[in-house]
């Protein structure tokens, strides 16, 4: 089976073309990747309507992206080295991620209210409403598990879970992977080991 | 609706278009014989349809897998499950079964690891006193190994062991600095630590000009763009399609392979995906390559009053001795790496470092043994990459370990700190993986659901398969082993040891997709469906060249096994050919 043709088949023809230039340059792509490109070749016609489906539909609504933001940020805020988490659009990420994996959307829409909750009865305001200070002071609480009370460990759950996604979504964004140093994905000629390496550990002659 | 028929009449049909049919198709098609292949799925050329060289932010997912079980980007279509294609178990089994429908079937992503089986190997019975001997030595299939290590190319280092053959190798590559440290470990222990033996062009092929050398991405299991691995269908049916002799037909499903008034095989009848219409071809001969339990279900299928029972199966043993490799292993943190060195270390996609079994297994409580597969080093961060490995555990483990200041804090947090430990344990994993042989049993099979069928309307599997004591009995040597080795290298270790309640952390059978031995050669066809030439006893012109044909497997991975018997298999039948005789 010639794959373009079956594309034209299902209608996703013109569509192909940029999809493919744009997806085949990584070295042009925005900081994150996050502008959501549905790449075509080399995947099956089930995969392609999956995609195109997800990136349409819309699960968060704007007062919980909002929060994921500010969350997103406080997990992975900027430094010196790299930007921080809505800076590689992490946000963006989670909202594709729970689309795709729709085990973390009830834990990712009931974590967001439980924590407004606690913040409306506690300050009187939703998550995103309260000071800089009151935010961090009740994540303080949910951010360690080993030492978070027994009351705050539905928080815990849901930090846990939002502090992997964040992390997902940075360290695999562009800007994240340049911020890890990984230095492959690139042709080359694989020699081993610099010796200096080798010999700072000791493993010159295993 | 009607069953279209061919008026045609084709030398061979291959059903099957993975190691076992691209081996066949391609000795043949070179040979000046019409052939005729028929692939389940959509045609699948890596030079176009590879996701190599692609970035993680370049999935939407980051390479998680929600659709590819193994990742975004690994080049296999289809999983552990496909949609309206079941299958059933039975007696509370649990057999996990990967499928990978496309052209070159799951040679598009398998690891690459090519081992030779020994000359013990193929004697289990007479050296190990289990299982059955297969009815051919290791002497008689040693020159089609060489014929498949010059033709397709194989790295690995010279080592001149009895049961582990060298081959005619390509240079292995140098290992990643954590795989030296579990060598270091591994060798602490008495346990040798060769080169990997991998399919990987590693240095150019000589007298091959389609095919690049390889340029270390370590991304074989997304398919090789420049074919500088082994698929079937860049390295065999692909060139083979370019004699002019090999026709490929994608997107057919085969229902029955039919038969004549004498019982001989006269063609097959599939179902086209592309129209959803009947069809049937005629055939010479035909060659069953369609994967170790899709094989065995289409015999089974392919009933008639000459077959009562299903094709070739008056021996009443296909589908039975479906077997496995058991599968362990342990992986861990070197904390001494932490904050390491940057450099491209990507390597191969396929084995550094392996160690062959090592020990006497007469001073053991099972037959036999199990290789090591070293692996570690710094991957493509990616969503079940390094977030499937050190990336997953950082808010815990930076809770055990010192911060870059030296000072302890709780596990978790958020932030700067955060930030920081996530790039400081970036590169820290390296683990080991056994893989053992487990010995084949009549009563570990599939067989014919009586009452479910697919979306074509085709009856499925259904699988019986209990691990043994001898495989529990590996599992738990493994776990020795693995504790042994955590105890040489240190580190925290990610997996939890395994005890007798989990089989000592023996995986699901089926797992390894290792799984071979439904159509199995013997010297009584009373007991078995093939002869020694792969040919069935009940059809002369019906041959079997993939997995299924294994006798007995060994702790070597198949692929390479299953590539040389396929060659032998084809030269047999272009032999008898010649001869008239089919």
């Amino acid at each position: 089976m010639n794959r373009r043709e079956s594309l034209k088949a299902i209608g996703l023809g013109t569509l192909t073309a940029g999809s493919i230039l744009q997806g085949c340059k990584p070295g042009e792509n925005s900081g994150s990747g996050a502008d959501v490109q549905v790449a075509t070749t080399g995947r099956q016609d089930y995969e392609i309507a999956r995609d195109k489906k997800l990136v349409a539909d819309t699960f968060f609504d704007k007062h919980e992206m909002a929060t994921i933001a500010v969350l997103s940020d406080v997990i992975i805020p900027k430094d010196t080295i790299s930007g921080s988490a809505t800076d590689a659009k992490v946000p963006d990420f989670i909202e594709f991620i729970v689309k795709d994996e729709p085990e973390h959307q009830l834990p990712m829409r009931g974590g967001l209210r439980w924590l407004d909750v606690q913040c409306l009865n506690r300050y009187n305001n939703a998550f995103v409403d309260c000071t800089a200070k009151q935010q961090i002071e009740l994540i303080d609480q949910i951010a360690y598990p080993a030492m978070a009370k027994p009351e705050m460990q539905q928080g815990v759950a849901f930090f846990n879970k939002m502090r992997d996604l964040t992390a997902i979504g940075f360290f695999t964004s562009k800007m994240g992977i340049n911020d890890l140093g990984y230095k492959g994905n690139s042709p080359g000629k694989w020699e081993g080991v610099p010796a200096a390496v080798l010999k700072k550990y000791g493993l010159e002659n295993v | 609706m009607q069953i279209k028929k061919s008026s045609e009449i084709y030398d061979v049909v291959i059903i099957g278009s993975g190691a076992g049919g691209g081996m066949a198709g391609y000795v043949l098609a070179n040979a000046g014989i019409k052939v005729l292949m028929l692939e389940a799925g959509p045609f699948f050329d890596p030079a176009k349809d590879s996701q190599q060289l692609k970035w993680s932010f370049e999935s939407p997912r980051r390479g998680g897998n929600a659709t590819r079980p193994m990742g975004d980007f690994d080049a296999a279509y289809g999983g552990w499950q496909l949609e309206g294609e079941p299958y059933t178990q039975k007696d509370g089994s649990d057999f996990q079964w990967f499928r990978s429908k496309m052209l070159g079937g799951r040679t598009n992503h398998w690891g690459r690891i090519s081992l030779r089986m020994g000359p013990k190997d193929f004697k289990c019975k007479t050296a190990y006193g289990v299982g059955d001997d297969w009815p051919i030595t290791y002497d008689e299939i040693k020159p089609y190994y060489d014929k498949v290590d010059r033709l397709i190319g194989v790295y690995g280092s010279m080592e001149g062991m009895d049961n582990d053959p060298d081959g005619i190798f390509l240079p292995p590559p140098k290992p990643r600095l954590n795989e030296l440290f579990v060598k270091k470990a591994a060798t602490g222990l008495g346990i040798k630590v060769i080169a990997g033996r991998g399919s990987i062009l590693t240095a150019p092929l000589p007298g091959n000009k389609d095919r690049g050398a390889c340029f270390f991405c370590g991304q074989c299991n997304r398919s090789c763009k420049i074919y500088g691995d082994f698929s079937s269908s860049s390295c065999l049916v692909i060139p083979a399609i370019k004699t002019g002799n090999l026709k490929v037909l994608t997107n057919a499903v085969v229902r029955e392979i039919l038969t004549d008034n004498e019982g001989q095989v006269r063609g097959v009848s599939y179902i086209s995906k592309d129209d959803m219409q009947e069809y049937q071809m005629n055939a010479k001969t035909v060659i069953l390559a369609a994967s170790t339990c899709e094989s065995a279900r289409i015999l089974l299928n392919s009933k008639s009053a000459q077959h009562p029972n299903g094709l070739a199966n008056s021996s009443n043993m296909v589908g039975k001795y479906l077997h496995d490799s058991t599968q362990g292993g342990t992986a861990v943190i070197l904390p001494q790496l932490m904050g390491r060195d940057r450099f491209n270390e990507d390597g191969v996609g396929s084995l550094h470092l392996y160690a062959p079994w090592w020990l006497d297994s007469k001073k053991l409580d099972f037959p036999r043994g199990y290789h090591l597969e070293i692996f570690g080093g710094m991957m493509m961060p990616g969503y079940g990459g390094y977030f499937g490995f050190e990336g997953a555990v950082v808010p815990f483990l930076n809770g055990y370990l010192p911060g870059a200041d030296g000072k302890m804090k709780p596990g978790g947090g958020y932030g700067l700190g955060l930030k920081n430990d996530y790039r400081r344990f970036y590169g820290t994993m390296a683990g080991v993986g056994f893989h053992g042989a487990s010995t084949a049993k009549e009563d570990n099979y599939c067989e014919i659901d009586p009452s479910v069928v697919d979306k074509y309307g085709i009856p499925v599997l259904r699988f019986r398969y209990k691990w043994g004591n001898d495989d529990v009995n590996q599992a738990k040597h493994m776990q020795e082993t693995a504790a042994a080795m955590l105890g040489k290298l240190g580190g925290i270790p990610l997996l939890k040891p395994q005890g007798p309640e989990t089989n000592y952390g023996l995986d699901k059978p089926g797992k390894g997709i290792h799984e071979v031995g439904t159509i199995r050669m013997g010297n009584d066809p009373k007991r078995a469906p093939l002869n020694k030439w792969g040919q069935t006893y009940d059809c002369k012109n019906l041959f079997v060249t993939d997995g299924s044909v294994f006798t007995q497997q060994s702790e070597k991975n198949p692929t390479w096994t299953i590539l040389a018997l396929a060659m032998r298999t084809a030269e047999y039948i272009i032999d008898q050919r010649k001869k008239q005789n089919v």
